[in-house]
């Protein structure tokens, strides 16, 4: 039998007395995808560092090709051939495709100068090579992110990767993006190579995944093929309690239409679009990346001046000239960027659930400390964010209570709209779940919510109605009984 | 680094609970506890250190760079830097100066005027210098480093051009109350200085401003989402950063009795360096004005005890930089750490 490309048996670490991982195990075969599954905090990342040599393990045995290693640093594992892929990608971006691949070990000619020329050549027959369509002198600045993501896989090939761990590649990518990324993955498949698939998206490992392995707080939990497991029993496992639903949805649209949009235009070539929600209905806006989606909410925001169409709220015609005219009408916006645009990292989680509100919880200019922290006390408990106090810097937050964070803040303004903008992307299953409560409660309450969402599980699960963007206009309008992945990706593309 | 004492439960259980206790009142104490150990060294080293006399000189010559650096602080919150100050203090001097002199030649004609129209004036030629680095940096979106640059240049150009490159001498009693007066046996440049202080203090920690100031610092972004006005509050912060720095000219200009052209060269650094060593990061949204108060007078109390043991002010510079440098270290350690 051929060794394993990677083993990793009884791997255990912990942190100031406190385990983070307490059985890290896996094994990864040539030519497979393996996923690693688990919620946030489930020792995953650790698992991963530990592999790559940037933490070192308490005990535990990692072999790679039947040969026990021990990795110290990220170097000694990249010289093993094994490649990460960071989930925040890092491209130098003023710099061609050709240079990034080859940074820091750029060919030389004569007098130190860089080869650009053989440079150039060597990166073009790599993609070429993978079948990727990108001219290796673009410039890094000028593609897309997940065109970003293979210049990043050719350059794990590069190195000769044979092992290359993906760490939530497809979190910043629509549908469409993704399906090349996948493409990727099967040539790299076809090559012999092996792939660590970390994902929170299920219907993507279901997808790409050949085997698994879930990890729950810091301990393994089961594994084997993915030809064995349901939808059902991997969620089960990666939460720990049996779940009845995936998503919760008890809302029923009143007949009342709260918000009207008539042939709004806004940036990126978006024109002509026109919607209507109704009081207690979640409406979705499907579309690929780059499709006009969020456009359309940084208009209806105000964060985008007004060019041309008509907006009608409760039955008046109003104006959005800025986010505070928007939030004092009744709109809410949770972007799609959490921290690029949701949160102040550096600033409490008090100050963030408070920063959307805070002509309400002050008197004339000065700021009442008391409402301050009655008001975060109260999206603390409504939201059940865990937090030892409100005054802790919301940066140390898990991903999902950030995100509980950012709809708290919101949530504070009592909005009548909720427009929200990738709201479960890169949170967990179990932190999922809540959201879509708060969703499906928000409109039972008399609310409206618009979802934006790149997921047709998600879409399909939620919505009551959805429409589909392409290319910046409304390419079509699916109701609830109309709505499947099929239809909604044949309208997308 | 609370969050880290909260979060992590299992390390008091390991023992060196008082040593990492240590560490941590250290780390967000420092300079507090920098500033103490100094003061404690000079006292023992030099019995003139603690005399009523030393300590109100030490007040006085913190008065100026403090309310510099207050004004400082505001812009740098907001990931922002003034480096026009030192131009805006002479500016703002020679101009008020030219309405409060006796002098024939160097005043303006009719005067001199009233001493409070003369600090009004120059107050307001400070708040303007403020705001047209306001509206650069705000509408135009020219980074604050090179358009407080050129005000820095424009400035100090106007100073010249305003009094012929010549000093303008003999201010009236009444002005030079600012600079040289006492109350209660309080100068009253130090009076200045803390009302200013506690100004700061209190707009930044209780007002709605002072949390815009910390949400447009921090994140942008995420404050213009949250329908906050930020281009608004990046204007303002250089108005208020100018005004005082006005404010400071005037008192430079009353204390020595003649408005000098030259004056204020490289007080920019030195406010920036009260700030910086005061805690307030330049990444914007983090640091507070109690810090920049330290931190000020950590450079005065420095400067004054070498004075006291009768070192070169050569060293002096040497070992500001040095203080500098080691503040921020000690800052991005800690953040490494979190």
């Amino acid at each position: 039998m051929q060794p394993k490309l990677l083993e990793v048996e009884g791997v255990t670490k912990s942190f100031g007395g406190v385990a983070a991982l307490s059985n890290g195990r896996f094994a990864l075969e040539r030519g497979s995808v393996h996923a690693l599954c688990g919620g946030n905090g489930a020792g995953k990342s650790t698992l991963l560092s530990i592999v790559m040599g940037i933490q070192a393990r308490d005990s535990g045995i990692i072999r790679r090709n039947g040969a026990e290693v021990n990795f110290r640093s990220p170097r000694e594992a990249l010289a093993s051939g094994i490649s990460i892929i960071e989930q925040e990608l890092s491209p130098v971006p003023a710099m061609s495709v050709a240079e990034n691949i080859f940074l820091g070990r750029e060919p030389l000619a004569g007098f130190g100068r860089i080869d650009f020329r053989s440079m150039n050549s060597m990166a073009q027959s790599l993609l070429d090579e993978l079948h990727f369509d990108i001219d290796a002198r673009t410039l890094m600045m000028n593609l897309n992110v997940a065109k970003l993501q293979l210049v990043e896989i050719a350059k794990a090939l590069s190195y000769d990767a044979e092992i290359i761990i993906m760490d939530e590649p497809t979190s910043a990518l629509g549908e469409a993006e993704a399906d090349q990324l996948f493409a990727a993955i099967r040539t790299l498949k076809g090559k012999g190579k092996g792939i660590i698939y970390v994902s929170h998206r299920l219907s993507e490992i279901f997808q790409i995944a050949d085997t698994f392995t879930v990890f729950r707080d810091g301990a393994f939990v089961d594994s084997g093929s993915m030809a064995n497991v349901s939808r059902e029993q991997l969620i089960q496992m990666i939460v720990g309690r049996p779940l009845k639903e995936e998503f919760i949805k008890t809302n029923t649209p009143g007949d009342e239409t709260l918000l009207s949009v008539r042939g709004l235009n806004s940036t990126n070539n978006v024109r002509n679009v026109s919607f209507e929600v109704r009081r207690g209905e979640i409406l979705a806006i499907f579309g690929l990346m780059g499709s006009g989606r969020s456009e359309i909410f940084e208009r209806l925001f105000g964060l985008v001046e007004d060019r041309g169409g008509e907006v009608v709220l409760d039955g008046r015609r109003i104006s959005l000239s800025s986010p505070a005219e928007a939030i004092g009408l009744g709109l809410a916006f949770v972007t799609e960027d959490r921290k690029g645009s949701g949160l102040v990292l550096s600033a409490s989680v008090r100050d963030n659930i408070c920063m959307a509100h805070l002509p309400f919880l002050s008197v004339g200019p000065v700021m009442s400390g008391r409402r301050e922290s009655q008001s975060a006390r109260e999206m603390i408990d409504k939201f059940r964010i865990k937090t030892a106090s409100d005054r802790l810097e919301v940066a140390g937050l898990s991903g999902g209570n950030q995100q509980k964070v950012v709809l708290g803040k919101w949530f504070l303004t009592a909005p009548k709209v909720l427009l929200l903008d990738e709201p479960t992307r890169g949170v967990d299953v179990g932190a999922k779940r809540e959201i879509y409560r708060v969703m499906s409660d928000f409109a039972s309450a008399g609310g409206a919510v618009i979802l934006i969402s790149s997921e047709t599980d998600e879409v399909v699960g939620m919505a009551d109605r959805a429409v589909v963007m392409r290319d910046g206009r409304i390419s079509g309008e699916l109701s609830r009984t109309e709505l499947s992945a099929d239809r909604l990706v044949h309208l997308a593309a | 680094m609370e969050a880290k004492q909260t979060i992590a439960p299992g390390t008091e259980a390991r023992g060196g609970g008082l040593k990492r206790r240590l560490a941590v009142y250290g780390q967000k104490y420092g300079i507090l506890v920098a500033l103490v150990l100094v003061c404690l060294v000079l006292a023992v080293a030099n019995e003139y250190f603690l005399t009523a006399r030393n300590i109100t000189n030490v007040l006085r010559q913190t008065s100026i760079n403090g309310i510099l650096a207050v004004g400082m602080t505001f812009v740098i919150l907001t990931r922002g830097i003034d480096l026009s100050v030192g131009s805006v203090v002479a500016l703002a001097g020679i101009v008020a100066a030219s309405l409060a002199t006796t002098s024939s030649t160097a005043g303006v004609a009719g005067g001199p005027y009233p001493a409070l129209l003369a600090i009004a004036v120059g107050l307001s030629v400070g708040m303007a210098c403020g705001a047209v680095s306001g509206v650069v940096v705000s509408r135009f979106a020219v980074p604050a480093f090179v358009a407080t640059l050129g005000m820095l240049s424009a400035a100090r150009g106007l100073t010249l051009l305003y009094g012929g490159g010549r000093p303008v001498p003999e201010l009236t009693p009444g002005f030079r109350v600012i600079g040289t007066g006492e109350v209660a046996g309080i100068p009253v440049l130090v009076i200045i200085f803390a009302v200013v202080f506690l100004i700061a203090w209190w707009v930044l920690s209780a007002t709605r401003f002072g949390r815009h100031v910390y949400a447009a610092g921090g994140n942008p972004h995420a404050a213009v989402v949250s329908g906050i006005n930020v281009r608004r509050i990046r204007f303002l912060v250089y108005v208020i950063s100018g005004g005082l720095a006005g404010l400071a000219g005037m008192m430079l200009a009353a204390r020595t009795g003649s408005a000098l052209p030259q004056a204020g060269i490289a007080y920019e650094l030195d406010a920036i360096a009260a700030v910086v060593i005061g805690g307030t990061s330049l990444a914007g949204g983090v640091g507070r004005v109690t810090g920049t108060l330290i931190g000020a007078l950590l450079i005065s109390v420095v400067n004054n005890g070498l004075d006291l043991m009768g070192v070169e002010s050569y060293y002096q510079q040497v070992i500001k930089g040095v203080l500098i440098v080691a503040a921020v270290m000690l800052d991005q350690a800690r953040h490494r750490r979190e």
